[in-house]
């Protein structure tokens, strides 16, 4: 038993950020998963679309919920990401001026995704875009 | 307490009822339907907030009360009232006028509610300093919200501050006071006059807390009435002194940023139903969690705007305001009121047993089957039309897949889905005209 969702983010669309983290809140209330786990979910996924929005040019999300786990997958194009480990530190951004001054970027993205899921896979080609896996158990 | 014996405020009068759908249309929580020409109500949904009440055209909905004559069986009958019920009245109408019309009606004694939110306010700033509770803490003050926390927002119960609202210390202080002065705790008793359904509720059945200091509840239209007819009969108007030591705060507590204005850090206060599920959504989503305090209410202009309340809402604020504005020319030192006699007593007793949820929006208990179910949910989503006409008793399409779902509806019972039946000869038109008549009883379709 397997649903799954699909949702494609435009760059630089701010006010449409968290479109997919909310319908996907939706979803989980209505299968009975645990409020905690489903802020942690809710959370991972508005970072990783925040990300788009605030950085590449477009993405795409990809969600599967099984009774056993949520696994998004998120790809965009855009500038991609130098240096991963460095990415994953509390407070590095690559954010541009433009999108700090609006209070965004502040560089917690990627940890806080990490801080908020069972697994995360980035895979990233500089100058062509970043591929997250975000794996989240529900038991 | 099982959801089973949840207690609800707003009753349906069937007799009455013309099954109009408008009660289904505005409700926040989706808890009506109409069947057989006639609103049903789905108990465990209902919060009580009286959306329904409000637009029922022909007074089909009714706030249960007690009957009035309970008062007479109590050696000391107590008429515990919120400062709104004087706002009902214009500004020549005064305190000292309306006490004496509630004891002439039959009531030993008069006490207002917001006397408790002078100990409540000082505890309440205690409390955001002190909470490990997750930010922002959300005030228990309107049941409303607290019930439509439970049922919407589960994740969110565990930032409902633990204790109990005004009214319930108002009363619990009274008691003590009288039981000091003599009186048994069975001869006392205490009757709530309210301007909402959803303080009915819960006094009839309370959330997180199972002692009760209030023996009844009287609607504040009724006891308007009655006062009203008493002061006309009243000789002297003018010479009813009555010496007011209600803090500016207290009188605007059950205002709009009554609560909020009074707190340290970033708060906010939100009024109506729909803005406050508007903003709870944010605070799900985890990023809110800057924001020390919120006041919610479910009605708009909070109080003031109470649905048994006969006076305009805006003219109740601009009372309230004006008094308030007054009561702060006095100098009042909230600690010199009566009620500080008890303070040790009452901050040891104003504690709220955690706050259930009780979703209304899981499809199974088991995640296998509720995932099942919502695939179905979808699929039947892609063949409604999405108009959210109504016309199969349900309020929106959404709404109609998951009864469908449920086993409590029929596809067929979508007038879009009926056309395309019918075209393809699936479909008789007796059997379309039977479905509608089922929803919407003979009478509609002139029969």
């Amino acid at each position: 038993m397997m649903m799954e969702f699909n949702y494609e983010i435009n760059g630089g669309d701010f006010s449409k950020a968290g479109f997919a983290s909310s319908n996907l809140k939706k979803m989980l209330k209505q299968i009975n998963t645990d409020p905690k786990l489903i802020k942690r979910i809710v959370i991972a996924l508005y970072e990783a679309e925040m990300n788009i929005v605030a950085h590449a040019y477009d993405g795409k999300i990809n969600v599967k919920i099984t009774p056993g786990q949520i696994i998004i997958n998120v790809s965009d194009r855009g500038p991609g990401i130098e240096d991963i480990d460095k990415a994953m530190e509390d407070g590095y951004s690559t954010a541009s001026d433009e999108v700090r001054e609006m209070g965004f970027g502040a560089g917690m993205g990627l940890s806080n995704i990490k801080n908020n899921t069972d697994q995360l896979d980035i895979e990233s080609t500089v100058g062509k875009g970043t591929d997250l896996k975000i794996v989240t158990k529900l038991r | 307490m099982g959801h089973k014996s949840f207690h609800h405020a707003l009753k349906i009068q069937e007799d009455i009822c013309i099954g109009c759908a408008h009660c289904m249309n505005v409700c926040p929580t989706g808890a009506l339907r109409v069947r057989e020409g006639k609103a049903q109500l789905y108990n465990e949904r209902c919060v009580d907030c009286g959306e329904c009440y409000r637009v029922c055209p022909v007074g089909a909905i009714m706030v249960e009360q007690d009957d009035f004559s309970k008062i007479y069986d109590y050696k000391c009958s107590v008429a515990l009232v919120p400062e709104i019920l004087f706002g009902q009245f214009p500004e020549n109408v005064s305190k000292g006028l309306i006490y004496k019309a509630l004891e002439k009606i039959g009531f030993d004694s008069v006490f207002e509610v917001e006397y408790a939110t002078e100990i409540l306010q000082e505890t309440t700033r205690k409390y955001l300093k002190e909470s490990d509770q997750e930010r922002p803490l959300i005030s228990a003050f309107c049941p409303a919200i607290v019930r439509l926390i439970q049922v919407k927002f589960p994740a969110l119960v565990n930032h409902i501050i633990l204790q109990k609202p005004p009214l319930d210390i108002a009363a619990m202080y009274y008691r003590q006071k009288l039981i000091e002065q003599g009186y048994n705790s069975e001869d006392i008793g205490i009757f709530y006059v309210t301007q909402c359904a959803a303080k009915i509720a819960a006094i009839k059945s309370p959330v997180g807390d199972s002692s009760n200091d209030i023996n009844g509840v009287i609607n504040m239209d009724f006891i308007y009435n009655k006062i009203y007819a008493t002061i006309q009969k009243e000789e002297d108007q003018a010479n009813n002194a009555y010496d007011d030591n209600l803090t500016p705060e207290a009188v605007n507590w059950s205002l709009t940023h009554g609560e909020a204005d009074n707190m340290e850090g970033r708060c906010l206060a939100i009024d109506g139903i729909e803005n406050v599920m508007d903003f709870l959504e944010k605070v799900e989503d985890g990023d809110m969690e800057d924001i020390d305090f919120l006041e919610l209410r479910a009605c708009d202009e909070s109080c003031a705007g109470g649905i048994l309340n006969p006076s305009n809402r805006f003219l109740t604020v601009e009372r309230l305001r004006n008094k308030a504005k007054k009561q702060a020319e006095k100098e009042i030192k909230a600690s010199d009121n009566d009620i500080n006699e008890k303070y040790n007593y009452l901050v040891d007793h104003l504690e709220l047993k955690p706050v259930i949820p009780r979703s209304i929006l899981k499809l199974d208990e088991d995640m296998t089957r509720a995932l099942k179910k919502m695939r179905r949910v979808e699929d039947i989503m892609s063949r409604l039309p999405g108009v959210d006409c109504g016309s199969c008793g349900a309020p929106t399409c959404s709404a109609l897949a998951q009864d469908i779902v449920k086993g409590e509806a029929s596809l067929k019972d979508c007038i879009f889905i009926q056309r395309g039946y019918e075209k393809r000869d699936m479909m008789s038109r007796e059997e379309a005209y039977e479905i509608m008549k089922r929803i919407w009883g003979a009478n509609k379709l002139n029969d």
